[in-house]
């Protein structure tokens, strides 16, 4: 893998620090007038997505991480891992629950997934930004408002527990936004 | 390139105001009696410091050596006052490279000004009326190891290593491996850049003064313990906008100084420059007794209209040149 010095550290660029692959948030060139130049950089660890400071002397290298996003669908779960295929290859891959983390609330099955693969391996999944999904369980709706004040829970046929507005029923499929995990509307049948 | 790279990166207006700060701050020299001195960008000499990193350049019509576009008009200008110039500034533009970011570009321009007879202190007066002069407050001063003991917990002469880098840790600062042995030196730059600085010219400009001797650059140095180099640098909204000395007159301990600049390029594996042999016999001539001080114009102008970037302030950026 190729390393960066820090003239070309830059937002997006993705590197290597005390063995965990992180991408740069933020990058600025500091320099006393006449001493030792720096780079106080801001990276988002992209394990655990940590975001820290670390300061480097300017003309420092970093080893590059070898991090990749593929477009994969999902196909299941066997409860322990997460099973991704690559629609081009048929190349399956599974994702454990840490990469999985809160994305596996929102998946029934063929969603195009972003898969972040580090060295080959599964290391973040990115649903879809929209997902429909049915409602299994909520409160009787309440016809005629539309207000969507206040709003009660409802759960989704993967589990997962929104928000609603009131004259949201059982059986009713929702469109959700996975980035805000918030309701968006019902979907056209 | 993207299809609008030819415009400027900065709106007419704001380059209408720089103007209007550069016929100012030539009003102002012309008041005092001071000279406009236009010295060569490119000359067969070059700063030693090896934290400064020069343009270097061939020529056709001189082969066999290489120029340098000039980091700050220092050496030449020092050449006019030995040659008895009286009071001289300088307007223009200078080069260093691996610098760019929000507060450097690696052209830019720098104001830089002479006084014979002045000291330091004198001189960070005058930088004050200078600063006023274009709508800025009064400028205030705090001593170098008072602000360090305020902002960063430490003294700054005398802690050890081990009390920097806890300084440093506890202001939450996480250095990179290759930092992990850093020296003082390094260790005060670190402090200096992220915790001290960032403080200073809150209120106003602020001068910083009595360095640390080890951090003299081309200062002289005052007797006294601890002793201190005759240098200030300016602040102002925790940027840094002007560096100062009571200028170095003696020939002999200026070409020490040159030497081990160069020795630590060699250890640091950058290459060496050649000493300014006519720097060297300008001050054997005679150099005299002055004060200098060096001011980054468009951070100036940046400050004084408010702005946040460089590139707000200048034309075209390195990016759009």
């Amino acid at each position: 893998m190729a390393s960066y010095s820090t003239n070309e550290f830059k937002s997006g660029l993705k590197i290597m620090l005390d063995g965990d692959p992180y991408v740069i948030v933020e990058n600025e060139f500091v320099k006393p007038g006449k001493g030792q130049a720096f780079n106080r950089v801001k990276v988002r660890n992209l394990k655990t997505g940590r975001v820290i400071e670390r300061t480097f002397k300017s003309g420092d290298k970093a080893d590059g991480a070898d991090v990749v996003d593929v477009e994969m669908q999902y196909l299941y779960t066997d409860g322990e891992s997460w099973h991704f295929m690559n629609p081009e290859s048929f190349e399956q891959l599974t994702a454990n629950a840490s990469a999985m983390t809160d994305a596996s609330q929102w998946l029934k099955g063929q969603e195009t997934c972003i898969v972040t693969l580090w060295n080959g391996e599964p290391l973040a999944v990115t649903p879809p930004n929209f997902v429909t999904l049915e409602v299994t369980e909520t409160d009787p709706g309440l016809r005629g408002d539309t207000s969507g004040g206040g709003g009660k829970p409802a759960t989704l046929e993967t589990g997962a527990v929104v928000r609603v507005p009131l004259f949201i029923n059982i059986g009713d499929v929702l469109k959700i936004d996975t980035r805000s995990g918030e309701y968006v509307s019902r979907a056209k049948e | 390139m993207t299809i609008d790279d030819w415009r400027p990166g900065a709106t007419l207006q704001r380059l209408r105001q720089r103007a209007e700060i550069l016929e100012k701050i030539r009003a102002f020299f012309k008041q005092r009696g001071v000279m406009e001195v236009d010295t060569p960008a490119l000359a067969s000499a070059t700063t030693a410091d090896p934290a400064i990193a020069s343009v270097a350049v061939r020529l056709h019509c001189r082969p066999g050596s290489l120029f340098y576009l000039q980091t700050s008009p220092e050496f030449a200008m020092k050449r006019l006052l030995a040659a008895g110039s009286g009071p001289i500034y300088q307007l223009g533009k200078v080069f260093r490279d691996d610098e760019i970011g929000r507060l450097h570009q690696v052209e830019f321009t720098l104001l830089e000004w002479y006084q014979p007879g002045y000291d330091d202190v004198r001189l960070v007066d005058e930088l004050g009326e200078l600063l006023t002069y274009l709508g800025a407050p009064p400028i205030s001063r705090i001593a170098y190891r008072d602000a360090f003991e305020r902002f960063a917990r430490v003294d700054p002469f005398n802690a050890d290593e081990r009390s920097l880098h806890a300084a440093l840790r506890s202001q939450g600062i996480e250095l990179a491996p290759s930092l992990a042995a850093a020296g003082r030196d390094v260790l005060l730059d670190l402090l200096m850049s992220h915790v001290v600085g960032p403080r200073l010219g809150r209120a106003g400009p602020q001068a910083l003064v009595d360095y640390p001797a080890a951090q003299a650059a081309y200062a002289r140095i005052k007797a006294g313990t601890p002793s201190v180099a005759a240098r200030f640098e300016v602040f102002v909204d925790g940027i840094e906008l002007a560096n100062g000395y009571h200028e170095l007159t003696d020939a002999a301990e200026q070409r020490r100084r040159l030497e081990a600049q160069n020795a630590a390029r060699r250890s640091a594996g950058q290459p060496e420059v050649p000493v300014d042999e006519r720097l060297l016999a300008a001050l054997e001539n005679g150099l005299p007794d002055c004060a200098g001080v060096a001011l980054g114009f468009d951070r100036l102008v940046m400050w004084l209209l408010g702005e946040g970037f460089l590139s707000a302030v200048i034309p075209f950026d390195l990016d759009r040149a």
